[in-house]
């Protein structure tokens, strides 16, 4: 485990001008060398699953000054990888999953998905939201199968689906219940059965697990890692905890605080499965966090907002979790 | 068990004032009648099918004319709540006109549609499609933003976002707008049938007064407020029950 990564260009900030326009066709689509970090695999074959190059993304504040949210962000997520996106809050890294999952539309660069620009939303790319965003007027089976019935699914194959899908989050018995009745990790459960059934090559996860209690959070990571394995889509999964970074993902990308950047990337190469309080984890994210220091202290300073400097020494980071 | 006997003790002590008046004799009967003066009218109007053919009439029109106002009353809120051009001009103007009492679009009904059933729909649709617009509108608004974006995220858009995702989703934060549409399409409907010969409830409830039988005007009164009530009771609060089992909300609205 060794931080190798470089450093994000320095000259910041830049002017929303100069951002480059995205290109149509680009020839960035196939996977070479990723510009910041380290590269992927060299072994990836063709065309990366999701291709993001020069992702930008600025907005009008409320006192009319433009400000930049992402800026340049590169990323190539292969086939079948996990990949966890962690940083500070107020990096955008929500966000970029949005972008991803085309709920909304970034300033300049290009989404690739398959080498195929992402043009609004669509089911081979399934977000699960934070709050779960299930729909509290239908049944927990009628949930998990919504995104089938939108496809046009016919009603039988609906049926085995979705009996299929509670089943592998195990949650058969609860086909008939209404969200209400659920408890929170339950809930995310059928997020995730819901996303699943709709059969998406990525699922992407923003912060699907951070207002559970450590032990459902414990368990639904055994869960995720167990469906990820058997079912082998690629996930990108976001969150601000390093921990369940390192515990999930086969690579851990780290973004700076506002605008967001990609700061490094660290492949992570402990055998699975890992264990939060494993030691070798605890090790790995401590050198994430060493690198992260400065991005924690720019984002404690906008919390508290007066401009005085907090003096962080050690352990304790609010806005990202050990 | 209360709560029926204190039901029973109101309604009893209601009908014995009544009895009691009307025994008195202080008006006359024809001004003041019976208790069961105005049962005898009742059990005569069904008998000779005078209320039931009013009240297939007058349903059957208040359910045309609250259904238009339902139908346009979404598109128009969905319109004015997702259009910051359409919210500053029409939202405005939707509120004012709120102020307007439905049976001030008579005259006018009469002149473009005629003395005809279109020009009774047209009072219905005007009395209550601003309810359910401002509560469809407001519904919108209040309804959080993830039912939407996990909409579009499993594939739902267009119509079908609108029909499986934002409607059932706004529908907590509008019930009680509906309802309200729904007393005032009733109003607006026995104001407008009073106003001409009809055969619906309100054109039975003139004939009363035409022909000086109070009783039967009581009667068709009673019959009013009863449909309403029923529909009230039964409708909107089957709806709201629904809601509440369905959210887990202890109040749906």
């Amino acid at each position: 485990m060794s931080s190798s990564a470089q450093k994000a260009p320095a000259e910041f900030p830049i002017p929303i001008e100069t951002i480059s326009p995205p290109r149509s066709g680009s020839p960035r689509s196939k996977v070479g060398p990723i510009s910041v970090g380290r590269t992927v695999h060299a072994d990836t074959p063709g065309v990366a699953k999701v291709g993001l190059s020069e992702i930008c993304l600025s907005y009008r504040a409320q006192s009319g000054e433009r400000l930049l949210a992402l800026d340049r962000i590169n990323l190539q997520v292969r086939a079948g990888e996990f990949v966890c996106i962690v940083g500070p809050s107020g990096c955008g890294k929500s966000t970029l999953l949005h972008l991803i999952a085309g709920l909304h539309q970034q300033t300049s660069g290009q989404i690739l998905v398959d080498g195929k620009p992402v043009q609004g939303t669509g089911t081979d790319r399934i977000l699960i939201f934070q709050e779960h965003g299930l729909f509290p007027w239908l049944t927990v089976g009628q949930n998990v199968e919504f995104g089938m019935k939108m496809k046009g699914v016919s009603r039988a194959e609906r049926e085995e689906k979705t009996r299929y899908y509670l089943q592998l989050v195990h949650l058969g018995k609860f086909k008939g219940s209404y969200i209400h009745q659920l408890s929170g990790g339950m809930r995310q459960r059928v997020a995730i059965a819901r996303a699943l059934a709709t059969e998406p090559d990525i699922l992407l996860m923003d912060e699907p697990f951070a207002a559970l209690d450590a032990q459902t959070r414990d368990l639904l990571h055994d869960e995720l890692e167990r469906i990820w394995t058997e079912t082998g889509r690629t996930i990108i999964f976001v969150t601000h905890n390093v921990r369940e970074a390192i515990r999930l993902g086969d690579r851990v990308v780290l973004l700076t605080f506002r605008p967001g950047r990609v700061k490094s990337e660290f492949p992570v190469e402990l055998p699975r499965p890992r264990h939060l309080e494993d030691p070798a984890v605890a090790r790995a994210a401590r050198e994430i966090l060493d690198e992260l220091r400065d991005e924690i202290n720019r984002s404690l300073e906008a919390e508290y907002n007066e401009g005085v400097k907090p003096h962080i020494k050690t352990s304790v980071e609010p806005g990202v979790q050990v | 068990m209360k709560r029926a006997a204190r039901y029973i003790i109101f309604y009893a002590a209601l009908f014995g004032l009544w009895t009691l008046l009307a025994e008195l004799k202080i008006w006359p009967p024809y001004l003041f009648p019976t208790p069961w003066g105005v049962g005898e009218a009742l059990y005569a109007g069904f008998q000779d099918h005078t209320y039931w053919i009013a009240i297939r009439v007058s349903m059957e029109r208040v359910l045309i004319g609250y259904g238009i106002s339902v139908v346009l009353g979404m598109i128009l809120g969905l319109g004015v709540a997702s259009n910051k051009f359409l919210e500053e001009t029409m939202g405005g103007l939707l509120v004012s006109l709120q102020s307007l009492p439905s049976i001030c679009w008579w005259p006018l009904a009469l002149l473009w549609f005629g003395l005809n059933q279109n020009a009774i729909l047209f009072v219905v649709v005007m009395g209550s499609l601003l309810s359910v617009t401002l509560a469809m509108e407001d519904g919108r608004k209040q309804m959080p933003k993830i039912f939407g974006q996990a909409g579009r995220n499993l594939g739902a858009s267009g119509f079908k976002l609108f029909w499986y995702v934002l409607l059932p989703a706004s529908l907590p934060f509008i019930v009680s707008g509906l309802k309200q549409g729904w007393a005032f399409a009733w109003r607006s409907l026995i104001t407008a049938e009073m106003l001409y010969l009809s055969l619906g409830l309100g054109q039975v409830l003139m004939m009363g007064r035409d022909l000086n039988d109070m009783s039967a005007v009581i009667a068709v009164m009673i019959l009013i407020i009863a449909i309403g009530y029923v529909v009230d009771g039964v409708v909107f609060k089957g709806m709201e029950r629904s809601l509440q089992n369905k959210w887990g909300l202890t109040s749906a609205t």
